[in-house]
């Protein structure tokens, strides 16, 4: 029972949380406020009964994609108006927040089939899982299932993972990596009319 | 009752993704953009462990004496997912970076004034 309530809560508190993230123009508050959401559903996943992927939120969700964003916005920054000050969107909320809210309808209507949340008996846990919980530990030696098929059935999936945090890598080295010829918008617009 | 705590957390995690695509559709600033993009990419998570979770089941972690556990399935995948998830987000942010040298701004309105004045 009482997992139920705390799972409200913070599940609650990840919505008002999102819907703060929309309403608020100042983005460094809206990072800050990132870093909080991410730490949230960490602690959600604890409650889920996934530590795994609660410690790789906490570290990389809640850590790495937040010091990421703020280096984006220190790099980025408006140095004539207010520094980190959202412009006013220009066009009406109305047309998306109509696609919005028929999505949103149309998901929630998807959900009524669903099996109910935490069933023992739902396909999902009857199927393949089982398996795994009982043969990870006499056939990989590893008592963690979650480590036993990420590293060891699956080992070439994570394989395949490693080379596209590389790819993304050398893809963000490629972009703002090493040395660049400083061309401003300025200089351009500049070159251009000297040519004209 | 029953029925909406079966389905809660379905509900919030069906919010939060419209929550995320609002975001992304309807502001102009590239790096709210962004975060809208990883609001919808996180309730993904929650619903794929939403769907792994048991009733009274344990993490799977095989221990002496118990007996149910949750699907350890989601979490390989979604532990995977976050890992690509932020090497995409750095991608984006190094994007942002690049136009923000070339137009001066992040603002997706003017980009496009820009782009049409050009």
């Amino acid at each position: 029972m009482i997992d139920i309530i705390i799972n409200i809560t913070l599940l609650a508190f990840l919505a008002i949380t999102s819907v703060a993230i929309v309403r608020m123009t100042n983005l460094f508050a809206i990072v800050m406020l990132f870093g909080i959401f991410s730490l949230l559903s960490a602690g959600l996943f604890v409650v889920m009964d996934a530590p795994d992927v609660a410690f790789t939120e906490a570290a990389v969700g809640a850590g790495i994609s937040t010091v990421l964003m703020l280096a984006t916005l220190a790099l980025t920054r408006n140095r004539q108006k207010n520094p980190y000050k959202e412009a006013p969107h220009a066009h009406r909320p109305w047309l998306p927040l109509f696609v919005v809210g028929i999505t949103g309808a149309v998901l929630v209507y998807g959900t009524w089939d669903i099996p109910r949340f935490g069933d023992p008996n739902s396909p999902a846990q009857t199927h393949v899982a089982r398996y795994y919980l009982e043969n990870a530990l006499p056939e990989t030696g590893v008592p963690n299932v979650v480590t036993a098929v990420l590293a060891s059935y699956r080992g070439f999936d994570t394989l395949g993972e490693v080379a596209v945090v590389f790819t993304a890598g050398v893809a963000v080295l490629l972009l703002i990596g090493g040395r660049r010829p400083k061309q401003t918008l300025k200089q351009k617009d500049e070159g251009e009319q000297d040519e004209t | 009752m029953d029925f909406f705590i079966g389905q809660y957390n379905y509900w919030v995690v069906i919010f939060l993704m419209m929550v995320g695509l609002y975001t992304v559709i309807s502001r102009g600033n590239l790096i709210k953009k962004i975060i809208g993009l990883s609001i919808f990419q996180v309730s993904v998570f929650f619903l794929y462990i939403s769907m792994g979770t048991v009733e009274g089941g344990a993490a799977p972690i095989i221990t002496e004496g118990v007996k149910l556990y949750s699907n350890p399935l989601p979490h390989v995948l979604i532990l995977t997912a976050i890992v690509v998830g932020v090497a995409t987000t750095a991608l984006a942010l190094a994007l942002v970076i690049r136009i923000k040298e070339s137009y001066g701004t992040i603002e997706e309105d003017e980009i496009h004034k820009l782009d049409h004045s050009l």
